[in-house]
């Protein structure tokens, strides 16, 4: 215990004499915290429009002034023809084609249907399909509008209509904030200490100090417990630093209960200080073990679930994030920030990971060898 | 006593089997300054890890302190003090510090062994508080020696200690070993200098994993069996050629500033080799008989 105590002193004191690793822990998470979720954005605006009006009727103009009155669209063309049009769309000024045909209004009342033209640029696949069924969407509004003053209604519907009405729980405003922000303040603690801990080892391996360390008396576990308490209480301080941030810029109070969230985080950050450990225990150099990291850091997050739904995979992709940490990391901090769940509805998450933990350290103490 | 007992010890690395050590015996007694003295890539940190339990050997076998270095590899962790080629303190970390950390490592204090390290300590105590990273090379030596010291180990392994030191402190870190030998500390150290080869109480020429005589220094120059003449001129290297050329030569090489000459016991005198390379048109001819060094011997070996 005497070792312990004394290799994390001289732990935190190396931590800390290094300024730039200090800025990084407790700068780096702010500042990517703050920008961030301004940034990554899921709604869709300033969708550039252009329409080819052939009409030029009353009901073509209320239509396109509907759809501007959005807020979504910008109009950028208002063109003679198709392919006048289109020529913004290959110039990247246009997005969306709306074309409304000769006699639009006419048509509409006479024969009580009429067919738009839209033709949307599909690089840029979010936005295409978005921006696709935003102006769907617009349109049948617009529909609904006319029918309601064209058409002296008779009490009672000839039609059977479903009317859907969707009422959001948890995030009653679609907040994508709300949405996004745990998911990255999870990440950013999975990469501060998945990465230190990586690399920690490895620089002793670099600079040649674990061989002085190799030939003393010190016990592999206590060597290993060594490295991983210092990051351990960073990350959980790099957390803390997170959710202040969450709650004074984004709003953000935990539903559920604060200790149900560190109870989990604490966990989590065995697992992840654990995978890092065991990949430096394979390096031999910061290099290889930065790769190597990079290389899972970017699985784990793309298919962590903060990005794209993971309902929405195929089987195998939904198979391997079963075995992503950092997926009931996400999960977790949803379902207590958002949601306020429990202790108990969290178990099975809990259980996991705290598998992943015990496996991953096992494997690094056994894979650290003090001999060759 | 028998500190170090090494048998038929073997290290290969690798897929192509290159064999790092080979066959290699010896043994140290309880108290000695034993040097192994070889060139780069002769095998020397190869036996020092292994000794220290860093290194599996693939053959043989070997104790320290009467410890197996398989089986009892923690016994030799705690009582063993080694200090690796490279410098591997923390540089982040200063003088005090390290000291103190591997002090701790070990279970002790530094009060508790001060009497072994205070020669030494006292010369970079002014500088305490400076970073490892910070010092000169011949600090930093100092620096490891205290570390590698400070749990009082009984057998202290050195892989040249004293590579990339200036002069000065190379005499002055022989000296402090000299002190150390009598604080009955069993001393193993590694070096490619042949010059240091006659301060250890007993050598071990090493050359590719394999031991080539193993001595006191001195009855290793003692045991030199040719003539050895030390030839200097105004045209070395027209020199060297001409003596390559000399029917009766079994071995030339430059030597400093001059050349050493290898004939036959009692087959060639100074004079007689004067009067050749005058008739070889060289100036300013000096011939001496030469005492053999280490290096001569070491130089024998090799041929």
């Amino acid at each position: 215990m005497r070792t312990l105590r004394f290799l994390l002193r001289k732990e935190f004191r190396q931590i800390f004499r290094d300024k730039s690793i200090v800025a990084l822990i407790f700068f780096m998470p702010m500042v990517q915290l703050i920008l961030m979720p301004l940034a990554a954005d899921y709604e869709v605006r300033n969708i550039n429009l252009s329409v080819v009006d052939h009409d030029k009727s009353p009901y073509s103009q209320k239509l396109i002034a509907k759809i501007i009155a959005s807020g979504y669209f910008r109009l950028t063309g208002y063109n003679a023809s198709f392919k006048e049009a289109f020529g913004l769309i290959e110039s990247d000024k246009a997005d969306l084609i709306l074309e409304i045909p000769h006699n639009f209004e006419r048509n509409l009342i006479r024969e009580d249907h009429e067919k738009l033209f839209v033709a949307v640029n599909a690089i840029n696949g979010t936005k295409a399909s978005l921006g696709g069924s935003y102006l769907g969407s617009i349109i049948g509004d617009f529909n609904a509008d006319i029918r309601m003053q064209l058409v002296t209604t008779p009490r009672f519907s000839q039609f059977p209509v479903i009317e859907v009405v969707a009422s959001n729980w948890f995030n009653p405003l679609l907040n994508y904030k709300f949405f996004i922000v745990p998911g990255i303040l999870a990440i950013l603690v999975t990469m501060v200490g998945g990465f230190l801990t990586a690399l920690n080892i490895v620089r002793e391996k670099e600079i040649g100090t674990i061989e002085q360390i190799n030939v003393t008396p010190i016990k592999k576990h206590i060597f290993i417990l060594g490295k991983l308490i210092p990051f351990w209480v960073l990350a959980n301080v790099v957390f803390t630093i997170g959710l202040i941030v969450a709650r004074f810029v984004y709003g953000i109070v935990p539903e559920g209960s604060l200790l149900t969230l560190y109870a989990f985080i604490s966990v989590y950050l065995l697992a992840v200080l654990g995978f890092g450990l065991l990949i430096s225990t394979f390096c031999d150099t910061q290099q290889q073990a930065m790769f190597i990291m990079f290389f899972f850091m970017m699985l784990f997050i793309l298919l962590g679930g903060l990005f794209t739904s993971i309902d929405s995979m195929p089987d195998w992709a939904k198979l391997i994030t079963r075995f992503n940490p950092v997926r009931y990391m996400i999960e977790v901090m949803r379902m207590v920030i958002l949601k306020g769940s429990s202790f108990n509805d969290i178990l099975p998450h809990l259980g996991i990971v705290g598998l992943m933990a015990v496996v991953l350290n096992g494997w690094a103490i056994l894979n650290y060898k003090k001999t060759n | 006593m028998e500190a170090v007992v090494v048998k038929n010890l073997t290290k290969t690395y690798g897929k192509e089997q290159t064999v790092a050590v080979d066959d290699v015996s010896f043994s140290v007694n309880q108290g000695e300054l034993f040097g192994l003295i070889g060139p780069d890539g002769a095998g020397k940190t190869s036996i020092f890890r292994m000794l220290t339990t860093l290194l599996l050997p693939d053959g043989g076998s070997a104790s320290v302190d009467g410890h197996d270095i398989v089986k009892d590899f923690r016994a030799i962790r705690s009582s063993v003090g080694y200090m690796p080629g490279k410098f591997s303190l923390y540089q982040d970390l200063t003088i005090e510090e390290n000291l103190h950390f591997f002090a701790t490592v070990f279970g002790t204090t530094i009060e508790e062994n001060y009497h072994l390290i205070k020669d030494i300590y006292v010369q970079i105590e002014p500088f305490k508080s400076r970073r490892a990273g910070k010092l000169s090379g011949g600090m930093k030596q100092k620096l490891a020696l205290c570390c590698a010291l400070i749990h009082q180990p009984t057998t202290l392994f050195l892989d040249e200690p004293t590579t990339g030191v200036d002069p000065v402190s190379r005499k002055e870190f022989w000296e402090m070993l000299k002190r150390l030998k009598e604080q009955n500390i069993t001393i193993l150290v590694s070096t490619p200098y042949m010059d240091e080869a006659s301060l250890c109480d007993r050598i071990a020429l090493i050359q590719g994993g394999k031991i080539l005589s193993i001595d006191k220094p001195d009855n290793i120059v003692n045991g030199y069996p040719d003539t050895l003449l030390a030839v200097k001129a105004d045209q070395m290297y027209r020199l060297l050629k001409v003596l390559e050329k000399h029917p009766d030569m079994l071995n030339s090489y430059a030597f400093g500033e001059y050349a050493h000459a290898v004939f036959a016991n009692g087959q060639m005198q100074p004079e007689a080799l004067e009067s050749y390379l005058h008739a070889h048109g060289l100036s300013g001819v000096e011939v001496l008989a030469a005492r053999a060094t280490i290096e001569d011997s070491f130089i024998k070996l090799l041929h």
